[in-house]
């Protein structure tokens, strides 16, 4: 178990395997995203409350749930780079935070638009949108850390119990946020009711996050060979890719 | 280890306040920082007894945010370049003790006189004595918890040439839960309810933040200092 | 990369390093090095600047990790303290550790307490280092010579086993190089052990010393 985990994280191996999954991620994320649209936007019935308006749920919730997600999944790569001093690790979770706060840009984004139609306003100080703006704060301060230092292992060990501890937070901050809301305008308006959701508007959605999910993955394995190649530069096997890279450019 | 645990904790201690007491302005400057902020409120707003009152809790919980986080920057940066921090990791005791005590003495001499003015403020804001006293509470809860949240910021960004306003990016974030529960328990003290529920919470993050912070920000310190 | 040359005896060893390597970016500053130093010998390190001589000296101190290998002491991974949680080593490096406004007798004081050396005893070792006059004086206003000797007399208060040094004769005049010749002989003649980086020769006397040479600056 261990010599498979270690060598799928040397480096020349991650490259390689990563490569060739690469395709096998993105092509099924496409299809699943034409049809989670198709069933989402064409498929579903309008909402007897909302209209048509609702329908920006299908790229509101994936966004939204794959922000978080991602914050995780940095945070657990950060932690097992620090603790057991894997370098892939640390690729890994450099290359989730820029992909994280997109998703969380578009998260907001999106919560805008669809808060026009809803609540007449595109801001509305509710406890999910806030939470996404300070989720997209802890992602801007994780990638100013991680680029204020010269020197890569030290930045990779600082931003790694930067993003531990914002990851202890996230919970923390999220709870405050809803009890901060209560506060102000009571409960609010839960923009899903789980179980009263038609089947017809549900598989789209499920679909969707699917779809996102698996884009997330396939976009995360380019960047992180991208970042393994520029971090190990100076090695051979790099250099034997870049001059491959090279040959193949000079052909075309 | 020469020094039992409790010995460590004093030492470190009574030689920060030390360094600190020959640097007046290291402990005036938060404190004026603090005043100043809250003073412009009335004059960019309006002076108006009700609206000032309205705006109390939140005015004063945010001047002692950005007061904290100014003041942070600070806390490791000279034990870094002057060698000090080298010293402390070579000697044979707990880092989490020793940063638990720096911050401690950083809070004595840049909160504590903040949390001391504060009322005084609240009363130019017209605000009731029963908030005022909830209000010291939760700054006196509070702003510890701040330093704490702050100690990881500022154990990262030791080693870093311009961190003022990185820092800032990086724990202003995190200190938001207590921002939103210290204004929100005075405001509650305000309109006559009972605010024991916002400063428990307050409590809580204080306990959270005492045994989970020192720790963190050793680690951190080990990588500034490499 | 830094090569290996033997000059002293290699009894009962208790300082060792095993297959360090360190990369800085793309430049190696040392790969599979491995020395060691047994008590009552010096290990001087030497090298032109950059080759990563203060690097291994703090990959010793634990300051900074190595990439690959080890450093040990008496058999275990080096840590601040052993078992018995006594003190094992001095580290002076180039910073001096001394807070610009308290007093040089004060700034002692603080890590005389933090190493158990008697406070009585700060009066004798001020004098000792030539540094009874300054006493008084804020460390803003020591010449950096001065700061040096406050320095060594903070590794003398240490009463550690392992020294480690980073250019412990910088700035020092000729009766301080003298001082630091004679602290590091009687350290020695104690079974102590000490890590140099020295530019210019010390003289260790009659102590065994291994010369470790780092090479070419990547």
């Amino acid at each position: 178990m261990w010599t498979w985990f270690f060598q799928l994280a040397s480096p020349p191996h991650f490259y390689r395997m990563a490569g060739s999954l690469v395709p096998w991620l993105l092509w099924p994320a496409l299809l699943l995203i034409l049809i989670g649209s198709w069933g989402g936007l064409v498929l579903a019935p309008a909402d007897y409350q909302q209209g048509e308006g609702y329908r920006i749920i299908y790229v509101h919730v994936p966004s939204s749930y794959l922000s978080m997600m991602v914050y995780v999944t940095m945070a657990v790569a950060a932690g097992i780079g620090l603790i057991w001093r894997i370098k892939l690790a640390h690729a890994v979770a450099a290359s989730c935070a820029p992909v994280g706060a997109t998703f969380t840009a578009a998260a907001l984004i999106t919560g805008m638009l669809w808060g026009k139609p809803m609540w007449g306003t595109y801001w509305q100080w509710e406890p999910r949108l806030t939470s996404e703006l300070i989720l997209l704060f802890l992602y801007f301060g994780y990638m100013s850390l991680r680029s204020a230092f010269n020197d890569l292992n030290q930045s990779d060990r600082a931003s790694a119990v930067l993003a531990l501890a914002g990851v202890v937070n996230v919970p923390i901050i999220h709870f405050s946020v809803v009890w901060w809301a209560g506060l102000h305008q009571g409960p609010s308006i839960s923009k899903i009711d789980a179980p009263s959701i038609a089947f017809e508007m549900l598989w789209p959605l499920l679909v969707m996050i699917l779809g996102f999910t698996l884009f997330f993955l396939g976009v995360l394995a380019m960047r992180v060979r991208g970042e393994v190649l520029e971090r190990e530069f100076h090695a051979r096997w790099a250099q034997d890719v870049l001059r491959g890279a090279n040959r193949v450019e000079a052909a075309g | 280890m020469n020094l039992g645990l409790g010995q460590l904790f004093w030492v470190v201690l009574q030689r920060d306040l030390m360094v600190a007491m020959r640097r007046w302005s290291d402990i005036c400057n938060p404190v004026v920082f603090f005043v100043l902020v809250v003073s412009l409120f009335p004059l960019a707003l309006s002076p108006r007894a009700e609206f000032l009152r309205a705006l109390a809790p939140g005015v004063l919980w945010i001047a002692a945010l950005l007061a904290a986080l100014l003041s942070l920057n600070q806390l490791f940066r000279a034990d870094i370049e002057d060698g000090t921090m080298e010293q402390m990791l070579t000697l044979p005791y707990p880092l989490g003790l020793v940063i638990l005590a720096k911050t401690l003495a950083h809070w004595l001499v840049t909160g504590l006189p903040v949390v001391a003015v504060a009322p005084m403020l609240a009363i130019t804001y017209h605000l009731p004595a029963d908030a005022i006293g909830v209000l010291l509470l939760s700054l006196l809860i509070g702003t510890p918890t701040l330093s704490l949240l702050g100690s990881i910021g500022a154990a990262l960004t030791a080693g870093l040439r311009q961190s003022g306003v990185l820092l800032a990016l990086m724990v202003g974030p995190l200190m938001l839960p207590v921002l939103m529960l210290g204004a929100r328990a005075t405001d509650i003290a305000l309109g006559g309810d009972d605010p024991t529920g916002p400063l428990y919470l307050l409590g809580a993050l204080l306990a959270l933040a005492l045994s989970l912070a020192p720790p963190a920000a050793a680690v951190a310190i080990r990588i500034s200092a490499d | 990369m830094a090569r290996r040359r033997d000059g002293g005896s290699g009894s009962a060893e208790l300082l060792t390093g095993t297959g360090l390597t360190l990369w800085r970016g793309a430049n190696c500053l040392f790969e599979q090095l491995s020395f060691s130093a047994a008590p009552g010998g010096a290990l001087l390190i030497r090298g032109p600047n950059g080759s990563g001589k203060t690097t291994l000296l703090r990959v010793i101190a634990g300051l900074t990790r190595a990439e690959e290998g080890e450093v040990q002491w008496n058999g275990a991974a080096i840590l601040g303290r052993d078992e018995s949680g006594r003190h094992i080593m001095a580290y002076c490096g180039h910073a001096t550790a001394l807070k610009p406004d308290l007093t040089t007798a004060e700034n002692l004081r603080f890590f005389a307490r933090l190493s158990g050396y008697p406070t009585g005893r700060l009066t004798e070792l001020l004098a000792a280092t030539g540094l009874t006059a300054c006493a008084g004086l804020p460390a803003r206003v020591l010449s950096a010579g001065q700061k040096r000797r406050a320095a060594l007399a903070r590794v003398l208060m240490s009463g550690a086993p392992l020294w480690l040094l980073d250019e412990p004769q910088t700035n020092l005049d000729a009766a301080g190089r003298e001082f630091l010749a004679r602290m590091l002989q009687e350290h020695l003649a104690g079974s102590g052990t000490a890590v140099i980086v020295a530019h210019q020769s010390i003289d260790l006397g009659t102590a065994p010393v291994t010369v470790l040479q780092m090479g070419e600056a990547a």
